[in-house]
């Protein structure tokens, strides 16, 4: 695909995986220039109804989210999800578990018939995902790695192995030995262990590898005094939308 | 020349927008203006019920990716308010490095990525990429330093990742802070280019006085913490907070409205400088006045100018921090102070770069969220720029319908609204009649 028409897209979330492609610096004019960017809420006033590919934020939060999902998937031939809400639902899928109604009530009182709110959903419920840039936000150069190998006619590579391996290789010190609670060995790679690496707790942003073994981190957990449950809180952060699919034992 | 106009938003689900300005007038009389809000509501206060103590910083960090660095101190500020967190004097000045480096990074997107195509009439900053490469290479860079802070010192540019309630995870490094200090200091010399591109921008003349709100503190510019005060002439203490602040819920707007003294107030940048100047670095005042700067200011679209001052403040200021860490010496010891969780209520107020922003928590004594109130900086401009526009527009109607749309338009991005909004602000269709 030479020069593709890409267009940048913002569904429910907080614009930082656009700003991300904002925050591409020094690669940022190499890649608006390899690209034709017909769309782009954050940064563009122009606005095009052709391109071949959609790169989407955010979560389906709305039914003018559905919308515009449905508008895009008609037109785009390659739907790239980017961003954790995009491609899991991400932290706005937390309604979902308080309970959108309940949560209309709670912020905006009595006036809550004013406001147009749905159950969370990732956009692979109402269009066909090509490929995701797992994360919240996921790394620029993953965004930049996907969009290159579209270009090159390759087929992007995105690692299907845990954090742990990312971690390991780094020759960092496990976080379960500083007391710290860390998704590491089910949470999908791809972030080069960004986390866990500055000491803080991997909240699996990008969802749980396809065949986690949950086996395995019970037993690691059981080493350290903690149980299933004492993580799955954790572990909503991200992925209240998600089922985890457990192996048996 | 218009003395009927009817500018009515056109919801097409294809149009990406996220605010729209409906704008009624018959016979030069405004019947009807709103600036209407459908952006898809949230819900983080529902969000945060039920979470743990550590988590809050985290889940409104994701509010906005832009001011990230901001919501995630407000939010730690209002749990180490809530558990009576006393943190050292080192975990304070990288907290404020940290929210400099946020304010170059957004001021600098706004001033020259989504501001300045404006004033040069054109749709984006992609066309100067073509005429001033030089330009876009100096917004970039500047841009990316205040990206860099943030990056070193929290391990990310966007939703940061060693910030926790009562310190850091992982310090940066005294060679982190160094590299940090070149290349602050290697951005004076794009200052100076930029304030001679920032000269020739013809600036609107619109004026309307309104309440300034901001917070302000004895030590410095205000951007971190202190008091809450007004230029009506009240100073609370941030708990007190709604004493003064009232939220209400509009029909045409998922973002709430606010007030305080008046029908509206402005949060951002403007009050800042025009509340706080006397406390902007020396360098910082020079600039603001070669650029025409002059407080009181009461333009709107002097917004973008009083950002760029505060790039050069911070710029300055960063590089007294980081000279006063270093002279103390980087105590790696000292990354964190004892948390410990007891029931109670906890406000945390920050400056964001686009305004005052206030978490206020309660938890119980297992350290879980009961009740969380957030008040966004957006939400509160809301109300003043509808009030600015219903006087913009009657004094501009002799001009054809695409300058006062175009006028509208960059009144309301003035004020920096959260990017997503920014640049798609008004999805309008103008039906003379």
């Amino acid at each position: 695909m030479s020069k593709p028409k890409v267009g940048v897209f913002g569904l429910t979330g907080c614009g930082g995986c656009q700003l991300e492609i904002l925050n591409l610096e020094d690669q940022l004019i190499d890649f608006i220039s390899a690209v034709d960017i017909v769309n782009f809420t954050e940064a563009i006033s122009e606005q095009s109804d052709t391109y071949e590919v959609a790169l989407i934020e955010g979560s389906v939060s709305t039914t003018h989210d559905i919308e515009r999902l449905e508008h895009i998937g008609k037109i785009a031939k390659i739907i790239i999800a980017v961003g954790a809400c995009s491609g899991t639902g991400g932290l706005n899928c937390l309604k979902n578990l308080y309970g959108t109604e309940k949560a209309k009530e709670l912020v905006y009182g009595d006036k809550k018939g004013w406001i147009e709110a749905i159950d969370t959903k990732p956009i692979s419920e109402y269009v066909k995902v090509d490929y995701y840039a797992r994360g919240c936000p996921p790394t620029r150069s993953e965004i930049v790695d996907i969009v290159s190998a579209l270009i090159m006619g390759k087929v992007p590579e995105i690692p299907s192995y845990p954090v742990c391996v990312e971690c390991k290789r780094l020759g960092n010190t496990c976080l379960y030995e500083f007391g710290i609670k860390c998704m590491g060995p089910v949470a999908r790679a791809g972030c080069n262990a960004r986390c866990p690496s500055v000491k803080s707790s991997c909240v699996a942003c990008r969802g749980s590898i396809d065949d986690p073994n949950v086996n395995a981190q019970k037993d690691l957990l059981s080493q350290y005094g903690l149980t299933v449950e004492d993580i799955m809180e954790g572990f909503n952060l991200y992925n209240a939308c998600v089922k985890i699919v457990q192996k048996s034992k | 020349m218009a003395t009927n106009l009817n500018i009515e938003v056109t919801p097409l689900p294809r149009v990406e927008g996220h605010g729209d300005l409906v704008l009624d007038v018959k016979n030069k009389k405004i019947e009807k203006l709103q600036m209407r809000i459908p952006e898809s509501p949230r819900f983080f206060e529902a969000m945060l019920v039920g979470r743990n103590y550590m988590e809050p910083s985290h889940i409104t960090s994701r509010i906005c990716g832009i001011c990230s660095v901001a919501h995630t101190f407000t939010s730690t500020q209002a749990t180490e308010n809530a558990f009576g967190v006393k943190l050292n004097k080192q975990i304070i000045k990288l907290r404020k490095l940290v929210n400099h480096g946020e304010y170059i990074q957004s001021n600098s997107l706004h001033v020259f990525f989504l501001a300045a195509p404006d004033f040069l009439g054109i749709g984006s900053v992609l066309p100067l990429l073509e005429t001033n490469p030089a330009v876009v290479n100096i917004a970039v860079k500047v841009k990316k330093i205040g990206n860099e802070i943030v990056r070193i010192i929290c391990g990310r540019a966007v939703h940061p990742l060693t910030t926790v309630v009562g310190g850091f995870t992982k310090l940066p490094t005294e060679e982190g802070l160094l590299k940090l200090r070149e290349m602050l200091v290697s951005l004076y010399p794009d200052v100076e280019t930029s304030v001679s591109v920032l000269k020739t921008l013809k600036i609107p003349d619109f004026e309307r006085e309104t309440e300034y709100i901001c917070l302000r503190n004895n030590e410095d510019y205000a951007l971190y913490d202190g008091d809450i005060v007004s230029s009506d002439g009240w100073t609370i203490k941030p708990i007190d907070y709604l004493s003064r602040i009232k939220e209400k819920v509009v029909k045409h707007s998922t973002g709430k409205h606010c007030t305080a003294s008046r029908d509206s107030y402005m949060v951002g940048a403007l009050s800042r400088v025009n509340n706080n100047y006397s406390q902007l670095s020396d360098n910082a005042k020079t600039y603001a006045q070669e650029l025409g700067l002059k407080i009181p200011c009461y333009n709107t679209y002097m917004i973008s100018i009083a950002q760029f001052v505060e790039i050069v403040h911070c710029v300055d200021d960063s590089i007294r921090l980081i000279d006063e860490i270093l002279a103390f010496g980087l105590d790696e010891d000292k990354f964190m102070v004892p948390v410990k969780v007891k029931a109670g209520r906890g406000v945390g107020a920050v400056e964001a770069p686009r305004g005052l922003l206030i978490h206020d928590y309660t938890y119980d004594e297992a350290g879980k969220v009961t009740k969380a109130n957030l008040i966004i900086p957006t939400n509160m401009n809301y109300a003043n720029i509808e009030l600015d526009l219903a006087q913009l527009v009657p004094a501009i109607m002799e001009k054809t319908e695409d300058e006062i749309r175009l006028a509208c338009e960059m009144l309301i991005r003035a004020y920096d609204p959260c990017i997503s909004c920014s640049t798609h602000m008004l999805n309008v269709e103008f039906v003379n009649k």
